[in-house]
C-alpha cells in the first residue's frame, strides 16, 4: 500500500513539476512568436574607415569534419586569418548534426571568441545558441549553409542559390539526353544550403523546356559517405530506368561516383551535381561522370573571415549596400538581408579538370 | 487428458532436432521474403542485386560468427563496433602511407589488431572477473577513443587508399566477389569447428553452466581467452573489409554495429543466456537482416521501418527462445517423473 | 556484509572526493570553467544523462538492466515534433509524451516480468524498435520551430543569474529518487531482491509487480528526458539521444552500483554523472576532443567494478596465509 502511493506520489510530482511549465491557454505551432527569442543588439552605425583590429579570435565550425569540402573551406579561412593577423580555430562535430554544432557554439561563447564562422546543419536549431552568442558581444557569420537571419550578422553564399539550382538542372537536361527520368541525392535533410538549391531545381523542371525530365526521388545521404553509398545503391535498384543521379553535395557525388564506377550501371546512369576535382578526378577519366560543378571553397572560407573581421572591427554591421576589402579577392559588398555572393560556380569536364588543384 | 499427457512424455526431446527447427524457421522466412519482393520486382534477383546484398552481408557475417561464439559461452562482447573502426583505421592509415603493401599484409595487421583488443576484453572479463557487459561497455569506449585520438578529426580518403587495396572489394574469383567469399569460409569455418570439435563442445558447456564446466574439469580460462580473442578478430577483418569496400574511412566507421550485431546473432537463434545456438544460424540471421533492408528498397517501403522491424524480429526471438526453453524444461522434469 | 558494506562506502567515498577534486582544479586550473555561464552550460549537459540515471539506479539494484532508455527519448522527441506539426499545443504535447515513456516503460516490463524474459535481451530488442518508430514518426528530418518562451526556460537562469531553471528539477527528483532509495521500506526492498529475488518473494515482497513499476517510471522519466532534450537543442529528432543508455550505465557503474544487484547508492551515482560531465566540459574548453574522453570514460567504468574484485582477492589470500599460519602453530 505504501509502496504504491510513493510510486504515485514520484508520479505525480513529476507531473506536477511538468505541468509547472505549462502556461493558460494553449501554444501551437502557428500562435508562437518567431523563434531564437529576443535578437542582439542591432542600432550600431558601420564605420568604414574604422582600424581593423588585430588579434581577433575567429573560430570555425562547419557542418562537420572529416568532410573534405569543409577541409578545402576552413583551409581558406586560416589564411585569412592569418593575413589579418587573428587567432585561428577549428572545431566541429564528427556527424553533421545540430545539436553538436550547439554544444561547441556554447563552448566558444565559454571561450570569449570574437568571431564565429559558422555553416549551420539546420537553420532553426542552431538559432538560440548563436543569438547567445550575439548578445555575449560575438561577431556570427554564416558561410555554405545559413542559419536563419535573425541569428547571424552576415552570411556568405558561394554563388546565388537561383544560379546553383539553374546550372544543376542545365547539366542534369544535358546529360540525360533531354527526356528520362532523375533523382537527386542530397546531404541532411534540413540542411539549408542544400534545401535552397532544391527548391530552385524543382521550379526550373517546372519549366516547358524541361517538361520531359521526371524527378522521380530524393534521397538523404547525410553527407555521410557510407550512408551516401548505400542510398546510390538504392535509388537504383528501385527506379531501374534512371538516367540522371544529381547529387549536389560533395560527399554525395563522390559516393555515388564509386559506387557506379564499379557496378554494371556504369556508362548506363550519369553522375553529376557539385563535388571537389581532386576526388572526382579518377571518375572523369573513367567516363563515369561526364561533367560536374563547383566553385574554389578556400575561397569561401578566405572571404568569411575577412567579413568576420570586418564586422568586429566595426567597419561594417551587416546592412544591405556596405561594402568591405577581403584581402586579395578584392572589394564586396552585401546583398539584401545580410548576404555576401562570392561569384558564378564554374562546370568542370574532362578538358579542364587537370588545372584544378583542391 | 492424462493419456496426451503420456504420449508427449514418451517422446524423446532431441535437442538438435529444435536447433534445426531454428534454423529452417530462418531459411523459410529468408525464402519467403525473397519471393514476395521477387514477385513484386524480378529485378531483386539481379545479379547486382544479388551481388549489392551478398557484399553488404559480408561484413555483418563475419562479425555475427565471432559475437556468436562469444554468446554461446554466455557472455556478450559490445566492442566489435569499436574494434571495426580501430582496425580499418589502422589498415587504411597503413596502406595510404605505404602503397606497395599486398593486401595480405592489410588482413593479417586487421586481424592482430582485433586479437590483441579481444585479448584484452578475455582477460578482463576471467582474470579480472569483470562482467562480459562492463567490460565491453569500458572498451567500446576506450577502443573508439584510442581512434578518434589518433585520427584527430581526420579521415582517410578513398583517393589515398591504393589501388590493388581498393579493388580487393569488388574483384571476383569466378563471379563470386573475395568479400563473399571470405564471410563464407569465416562462417563456415567456425561453424565447423563449433559442431565438431572438442573446443566447441567445451565452449557449449561453459555457456550452459559455467560452474559445471570447471568441475567437469574444462579449461574455462583458455576457452574464453580464446572466444573473445576470435570475436575481436573476427571484428578485425570486419574493419579491412570495410575499408576495402567503403574507400572512406574516418574514426567513426563501425559507430553503433554493436547493435546490429547482437541483433543477427540473436535472431539467428542463439540465446542471450548462453549453450545454444549456432554460428550458421548468426550468419542466417546476418542474411536475413540485411535481406530484409534491401527488400524495403526495392519495394520502395519506407526505409524508415527498417530498425523497427529488425527490434521486432529480436523481441520475437527472444521470446521463441523461451518458448523453447521452457518447454525442455517442462519436458525433462516430466521425464525424470517417470524414471 | 558490514565488510561489503565498507568496500562499498569506501568506493562511494573515492568517487565523490574525485568528483570534488576535479571541480576545483578545473574551477583554477582550466580558464573560463568557473563562470556561471559555463555552471548552466556544464548542469544543462548532464541534465539528460542524471535524470535517467535516477530509475535506472533503481533498475540496476533490482539486478535488471534497461537499455532502451535512449531509444525512448527518441522517440517521445520525435512524437512531440509530429504532434507540433499537427497543430496540438504545447502544454498538451509534454505530459502526452511523458506518458508516452510511461507506456513504453510499461511495455518492457511486461516482457521482463510479464513473459519472464532475460532484461538485457528485451531491451535490446526495444531498444532497435523504438528508435525505429522514431525514424518512422519523423523520418530523418528535424522539427525545430518550438516557442521560445519554452526552449528559452530550459535553457536559461532563474532571473538571469547563474542557477539554471532545470537545476529546481533535477534537484527535487535527485531528492525524492534518493529519499526513496535510502530511507523507505520500498527502496529497501530494491535491496533484498537484488541480492536474492527468491528469498525476497518468499519474504513477502511483490517482485515482478515493483520491476515493472520500476520499469514504468523509467519510461516516464526518459519520455520527460526526451522532452527537455528537444526544447534545450530547439530540435526534435529521431536520433536525438543516440548512444545516451552506455553514458548513463556507465555514470551509474561508476557511482559504486553493482551490475548483479543488491548494492548501491544514489549520491555515489550522483557523484559518478558530476565528474563524468564535469571533465567533458573542462577538457572541452581546453579543446580536447570530446571523443577523446571516451577513454577515459571506458577505463573508469572497467576500474569500478575491477578494483573491489582485485581488493577483494588480495583480501581473502591474505586471510587464507593468516589461517595457514594460524593452523601451523
Amino acid at each position: 500500500m505504501l509502496r504504491t502511493h510513493h510510486r504515485l506520489l514520484t508520479a505525480a510530482t513529476a507531473s506536477l513539476l511538468v505541468l509547472g511549465l505549462a502556461a493558460c491557454g494553449g501554444t501551437t505551432k502557428d500562435s508562437s512568436s518567431s523563434n531564437g527569442g529576443p535578437a542582439a543588439q542591432g542600432g550600431a552605425s558601420a564605420d568604414p574607415n574604422a582600424k581593423s583590429k588585430e588579434g581577433l579570435k575567429i573560430a570555425f565550425l562547419p557542418k562537420q569534419l572529416n568532410n573534405p569540402y569543409s577541409d578545402v573551406e576552413t583551409a581558406g579561412g586560416k589564411v585569412a586569418v592569418g593575413e589579418v593577423k587573428g587567432e585561428y580555430k577549428l572545431v566541429g562535430p564528427n556527424d553533421a548534426s545540430a545539436s553538436s554544432q550547439v554544444s561547441y557554439i556554447n563552448t566558444l561563447i565559454q571561450q570569449q571568441q570574437d568571431v564565429i564562422v559558422v555553416a549551420a546543419n539546420d537553420p532553426n536549431a542552431v538559432c538560440p545558441s548563436l543569438n547567445q552568442a550575439r548578445q555575449a558581444g560575438i561577431k556570427v557569420v554564416s558561410f555554405d549553409s545559413d542559419a536563419s537571419k535573425e541569428c547571424r550578422d552576415a552570411f556568405i553564399n558561394q554563388a546565388t542559390t537561383q544560379g546553383i539550382g539553374e546550372s544543376l538542372v542545365k547539366m542534369a537536361n544535358e546529360l540525360a539526353g533531354g527526356e528520362g527520368e532523375i533523382a537527386i541525392l542530397s546531404a541532411t535533410p534540413n540542411a539549408t544550403n542544400q534545401n535552397a538549391w532544391i527548391e530552385v531545381m524543382k521550379k526550373e523542371l517546372a519549366k516547358p523546356e524541361y517538361s520531359k525530365l521526371k524527378l522521380v526521388k530524393t534521397a538523404y545521404g547525410n553527407d555521410d559517405d557510407q550512408k551516401s553509398f548505400q542510398e546510390a545503391q538504392g535509388l537504383l535498384q528501385s527506379y531501374p530506368n534512371l538516367k540522371v543521379i544529381v547529387s549536389p553535395t560533395t560527399v554525395g557525388i563522390a559516393a555515388a561516383s564509386r559506387y557506379v564506377s564499379s557496378s554494371n550501371y556504369k556508362g548506363k546512369v550519369a553522375i553529376t551535381g557539385l563535388g571537389l576535382p581532386n576526388q572526382m578526378r579518377e571518375y572523369v577519366k573513367d567516363g563515369t561522370v561526364k561533367k560536374f560543378a563547383l566553385w574554389n571553397p578556400a575561397d569561401i572560407g578566405y572571404l568569411a573571415a575577412y567579413a568576420g573581421a570586418a564586422l568586429a572591427s566595426g567597419q561594417i554591421t551587416g546592412k544591405q549596400g556596405e561594402k568591405f576589402t577581403a584581402g586579395k579577392l578584392g572589394e564586396y559588398t552585401i546583398g539584401a538581408d545580410g548576404e555576401i555572393v562570392l561569384g558564378p560556380p564554374t562546370e568542370f569536364t574532362a578538358q579542364n579538370i587537370d588545372q584544378f588543384d583542391f | 487428458m492424462t493419456a496426451a499427457l503420456a504420449t508427449k512424455a514418451k517422446r524423446p526431446v532431441s535437442l538438435s532436432g529444435l536447433v534445426k527447427t531454428r534454423e529452417l524457421g530462418i531459411i523459410l522466412a529468408l525464402a519467403a521474403l525473397v519471393v514476395v519482393t521477387a514477385v513484386s520486382n524480378p529485378r531483386f534477383l539481379s545479379g547486382q542485386s544479388v551481388r549489392d546484398i551478398l557484399l553488404n552481408t559480408a561484413i555483418l557475417a563475419v562479425m555475427a560468427a565471432g559475437q556468436a561464439v562469444v554468446v554461446i559461452t554466455r557472455n556478450i562482447d559490445l566492442s566489435v563496433g569499436s574494434v571495426l573502426g580501430l582496425s580499418a583505421f589502422t589498415v587504411a592509415t597503413m596502406m595510404s602511407a605505404n602503397p606497395g603493401l599486398p593486401m595480405i599484409v592489410a588482413i593479417l595487421a586487421a586481424l592482430a589488431v582485433g586479437a590483441v583488443a579481444g585479448l584484452v576484453n578475455g582477460v578482463l572479463v576471467r582474470f579480472g572477473r569483470v562482467p562480459a557487459l562492463v567490460v565491453t561497455l569500458g572498451t567500446l569506449y576506450m577502443f573508439r577513443g584510442i581512434t578518434y585520438s589518433w585520427a584527430g578529426g581526420q579521415q582517410v580518403n578513398a583517393d589515398e587508399l591504393p589501388r590493388h587495396f581498393l579493388q580487393f572489394a569488388n574483384a571476383s574469383i569466378l563471379g563470386v566477389p573475395w568479400l563473399v567469399l571470405i564471410a563464407v569460409v569465416v562462417v563456415g569455418g567456425v561453424s565447423l569447428i563449433m559442431r565438431n570439435y572438442r573446443v566447441g563442445r567445451e565452449l557449449y558447456a561453459i555457456g550452459s553452466s559455467p560452474p559445471a564446466a570447471e568441475l567437469a574439469g574444462i579449461r574455462v580460462a583458455r576457452n574464453l581467452l580464446g572466444a573473445f580473442i576470435v570475436s575481436g578478430a573476427l571484428a578485425g577483418l570486419a574493419g579491412v573489409l570495410f575499408a576495402a569496400r567503403f574507400g572512406t574511412v574516418d574514426a567513426a566507421a563501425g559507430n553503433g554495429y554493436e547493435l546490429n550485431v547482437v541483433a543477427a546473432v540473436v535472431v539467428g537463434g542463439v540465446a542471450v543466456f548462453g549453450g545454444s545456438g549456432t554460428v550458421w544460424g548468426a550468419g542466417l540471421g546476418a542474411l536475413l537482416l540485411t535481406v530484409i533492408g534491401s527488400a524495403l528498397a526495392v519495394l520502395d517501403i519506407n526505409q524508415f521501418w527498417q530498425q523497427a522491424i529488425v527490434g521486432a524480429l529480436i523481441l520475437l526471438a527472444i521470446c521463441a527462445d523461451r518458448l523453447v526453453a521452457v518447454r525442455i524444461a517442462r519436458s525433462l522434469r516430466k521425464r525424470d517423473s517417470h524414471v | 556484509m558490514s565488510e561489503v558494506r565498507r568496500r562499498l562506502a569506501s568506493w562511494d567515498s573515492i568517487i565523490i572526493l574525485l568528483t570534488v577534486l576535479v571541480l576545483v582544479t578545473a574551477s583554477f586550473g582550466v580558464p573560463n570553467f568557473g563562470t556561471g555561464r559555463n555552471f548552466t552550460f556544464l548542469v544543462l549537459d548532464l541534465l539528460p544523462i542524471l535524470l535517467v540515471a535516477l530509475p535506472m539506479t533503481f533498475i540496476i539494484v533490482t539486478g535488471e538492466i534497461d537499455l532502451s532508455v535512449a531509444s525512448t527519448l527518441g522517440l517521445t522527441s520525435s512524437l512531440m515534433g509530429w504532434f507540433w506539426n499537427n497543430g496540438l499545443s504545447i502544454e498538451l504535447i509534454i505530459p502526452l509524451c511523458v506518458l508516452v515513456g510511461a507506456v513504453l516503460g510499461a511495455f518492457n516490463g511486461f516482457l521482463v516480468t510479464g513473459l519472464g524474459l532475460p532484461s538485457l535481451a528485451v531491451t535490446i530488442g526495444t531498444l532497435a524498435l523504438y528508435r525505429g518508430l522514431a525514424f518512422v514518426v519523423l523520418g530523418d528530418g528535424a522539427v525545430a520551430d518550438f516557442p521560445w518562451n519554452y526552449t528559452g526556460w530550459v535553457t536559461g537562469t532563474i532571473g538571469g543569474g547563474a542557477v539554471p531553471n532545470v537545476l529546481i528539477l533535477i534537484v527535487a527528483l535527485a531528492l525524492i529518487f534518493g529519499v526513496v532509495l535510502h530511507a523507505t521500506p520500498f527502496g529497501r526492498s530494491l535491496f533484498a531482491i537484488g541480492a536474492n529475488a527468491q528469498a525476497a518473494h518468499f519474504s513477502g515482497i511483490r517482485v515482478a509487480r515493483t520491476k515493472f513499476w520500476l520499469y514504468v517510471v523509467s519510461g516516464a522519466v526518459a519520455g520527460l528526458v526526451g522532452v527537455l532534450w528537444t526544447l534545450r537543442y530547439s530540435s526534435a529528432r529521431a536520433d536525438n539521444g543516440s548512444g545516451l543508455e552506455l553514458a548513463v550505465v556507465a555514470a551509474v557503474l561508476l557511482g559504486g552500483v553493482s551490475i548483479f544487484g543488491g548494492r548501491g547508492s544514489l549520491p555515489g551515482v550522483l557523484a559518478g554523472v558530476v565528474l563524468l560531465a564535469a571533465l567533458q566540459n573542462a577538457l572541452r574548453l581546453q579543446d580536447v576532443s570530446g571523443q577523446a574522453l571516451n577513454i577515459v570514460t571506458g577505463a573508469l567504468l572497467v576500474l569500478s567494478v575491477l578494483l573491489p574484485n582485485i581488493a577483494t582477492s588480495i583480501r581473502a589470500s591474505w586471510h587464507r596465509r593468516r589461517l595457514r599460519q594460524a593452523a601451523a602453530h
